[in-house]
């Protein structure tokens, strides 16, 4: 601490020639007003919100007015009158719904698949008895993976699964004609199997120290008592890997739900999910109702808002145990 | 165990696998623009084409701006909850964590709203406000990794010790952020600036519908006229991501890893 304190001194000794003279002559005012921190009394108030205004006013100015507007216009009309018929017409517009449908059907499973395989690619690094290097390489590349999404990730399974990709034309070559039997990667599917490719790093990531954290001493307990393999699964691992287990799974959910960049340069805008409907929105007012658009985003915000609220309520409860 | 290990090879292979196959196979379809060989022809054309070249600038020159924001909004406010107001962090913590919960799309949809040629601030009224506004969007996305980046390297060094020898040797708030905290936690900050340029560098939603000369834009028009080009751009944008994981890794092992005080 004192070394740390010391070093940081040094610093401002260092950087230049007499820089203690030219502190304690340029700074004399600022120094003097706010020298000790603990020393002034009474009327202290405003400069010590002063530190924090800036980030208050940017995350007030371009994070939650521009997002407050949305959500207000979402539940007014045309006229400027408060109305619940924009939330209606969600529910109501066939397009809409079908939209919402989509998306959270595309979110639910890209999260669920990529969670279990994530599991278990993370069980196989961390408990499999697989050299250290696995695990160091698989922990790299998931961090360069779960950042690696947008448009190059499309064009990455284009080259793969498209129809002159390197897998569509080798499984070809040896009588399997994919798009024959009906695979087309401009789906809903095809775009789940694309989502994987970010989804399943970043539950290795996030569920990895989980799996750390589950004491050796447990396994040990637990043999003493008798039970096999598949009790201490049960009774031990599961309940308590599950919180964070769930908790993940509903980020991976959020994480591809707001998702636009690689749908979009996948199948353009074919592919009626609420992130490309929103898009055209924006674009073009397509649904001819500007509010209708606000209702659309407020909607977004509804559901990664409350997946995110899930996650919260699961970490609290995971972070019981893994301490 | 024998068995537990078959399988855990098992997974990790096949897992492997899935990984490994589209990059290869991006890196084979990247190669077969000359018919009948194998040729750098694809990578050629990307690098020579002068709206590549135009729009890459465009988008490392926001990353830029985009980092710099980051570090002026961030650093000070960090550190000040840390040594003033930490009443104010879980307010703090929560604001820097809404950009992950409002998705992209949704935060630029608000600016365009708000932000109009006819609204008080028009900044899309003028291409430069346009560009400033861009950054500032960026600079909003990035704000959770930023802030936990700088909060971890804060958590590293003790703040009030530093603080106060400072004070004592007469530096103003200027000096003590920019001079001792801010070269304390370069190493934080630096990590959070590469992870925000490999998020910003080929961004699509924002800079698409601001309407901005930007790399995600430009990939995706290529994606949706060329056939070998997107594969090779691709690779580009896996390497420059590779690279900056890579980069942040680096810097990893030079910060410090023990907490001095528990707070």
């Amino acid at each position: 601490m004192i070394i740390a304190g010391g070093f940081a001194a040094a610093r401002i000794f260092s950087q230049d020639g007499a820089p203690m003279t030219q502190a304690s002559i340029s700074d004399t005012a600022i120094a003097t007003h706010s020298a000790p921190p603990d020393a002034r009394s009474g009327f202290r108030l405003p400069t010590h919100w002063l530190g924090v205004a800036p980030f208050f006013i940017f995350a007030m100015m371009f994070l939650i007015l521009p997002t407050l507007y949305l959500v207000i216009g979402a539940f007014q009309n045309d006229q400027g009158q408060y109305t619940l018929d924009n939330i209606r017409q969600l529910f109501i517009d066939k397009s809409i719904r079908d939209a919402y449908w989509v998306s959270i059907k595309i979110s639910f499973w890209s999260a669920t698949v990529g969670a279990f395989i994530g599991l278990a690619m993370a069980i196989a690094i961390v408990r499999g008895g697989l050299p250290a290097w696995v695990r160091s390489s698989t922990m790299t590349f998931s961090g360069v993976a779960s950042n690696f999404a947008g448009v190059p990730l499309a064009f990455a399974f284009l080259a793969t699964l498209g129809r002159l990709g390197l897998v569509t034309v080798l499984l070809r070559g040896i009588g399997i004609d994919i798009y024959a039997m009906g695979f087309n990667v401009l789906t809903s599917w095809g775009l789940i199997i694309v989502y994987l490719f970010f989804q399943i790093p970043l539950m290795i990531v996030i569920i990895t120290p989980a799996i750390d954290g589950l004491k050796r001493e447990w396994g040990e307990a637990a043999a003493t008592l008798g039970a096999t393999t598949w009790q201490y699964w049960r009774m031990v691992v599961i309940p308590v890997l599950w919180p964070s287990f769930l908790g993940t799974v509903i980020l991976l959910f959020a994480n591809s739900f707001g998702a636009i960049a690689t749908a979009y340069a996948f199948t353009g805008s074919s592919l009626n999910i609420v992130p490309i409907k929103l898009y055209a929105q924006i674009r073009g007012d397509v649904l001819h109702n500007p509010h209708l658009g606000y209702a659309l985003a407020f909607g977004m915000i509804v559901v990664t808002g409350l997946a995110n609220i899930f996650y919260i309520w699961f970490r609290t409860r995971s972070e019981r145990w893994l301490k | 165990m024998k068995t537990s290990r078959f399988w855990a090879w098992l997974v990790f292979i096949v897992g492997a696998a899935y990984f490994f196959i589209p990059l290869i196979a991006t890196f084979e379809f990247s190669l077969r623009m000359r018919r009948g060989e194998y040729s750098f022809d694809a990578y050629r054309v990307v690098l020579g084409d002068a709206r590549f070249q135009e729009t890459f600038a465009y988008s490392v020159t926001v990353a830029v701006f985009t980092i710099l924001l980051g570090v002026f909004l961030v650093v000070p406010t960090a550190y000040w909850i840390r040594l003033r107001m930490p009443q104010l962090r879980p307010i703090v913590e929560f604001i820097t964590l809404l950009p992950l919960v409002i998705p992209a799309i949704v935060i630029v949809f608000g600016y365009i709203r708000m932000y109009g040629s006819n609204s008080p601030l028009p900044f899309l009224g003028s291409a430069r406000g346009t560009d400033a506004l861009l950054v500032i969007g960026y600079a909003t996305l990035a704000l959770p990794y930023m802030y936990r980046a700088v909060d971890t390297g804060l958590r590293t060094i003790d703040v009030r010790t530093l603080t106060e020898a400072a004070q004592i040797l007469g530096a103003g708030w200027t000096t003590i952020i920019a001079r001792v905290i801010l070269p304390n936690v370069l190493i934080a900050v630096l990590s959070g600036a590469f992870l925000t340029f490999a998020i910003v560098i080929g961004e699509f939603t924002l800079a698409s519908l601001l309407n901005r000369p930007a790399f995600g834009p430009y990939l995706q028009n290529i994606g949706a006229n060329r056939a070998y080009e997107p594969a090779a751009l691709a690779v580009i944008a896996f390497a420059i991501t590779w690279g900056c994981m890579s980069v942040i890794q680096i810097l990893a092992r030079f910060a410090p890893k023990s907490a001095n005080r528990p707070n």
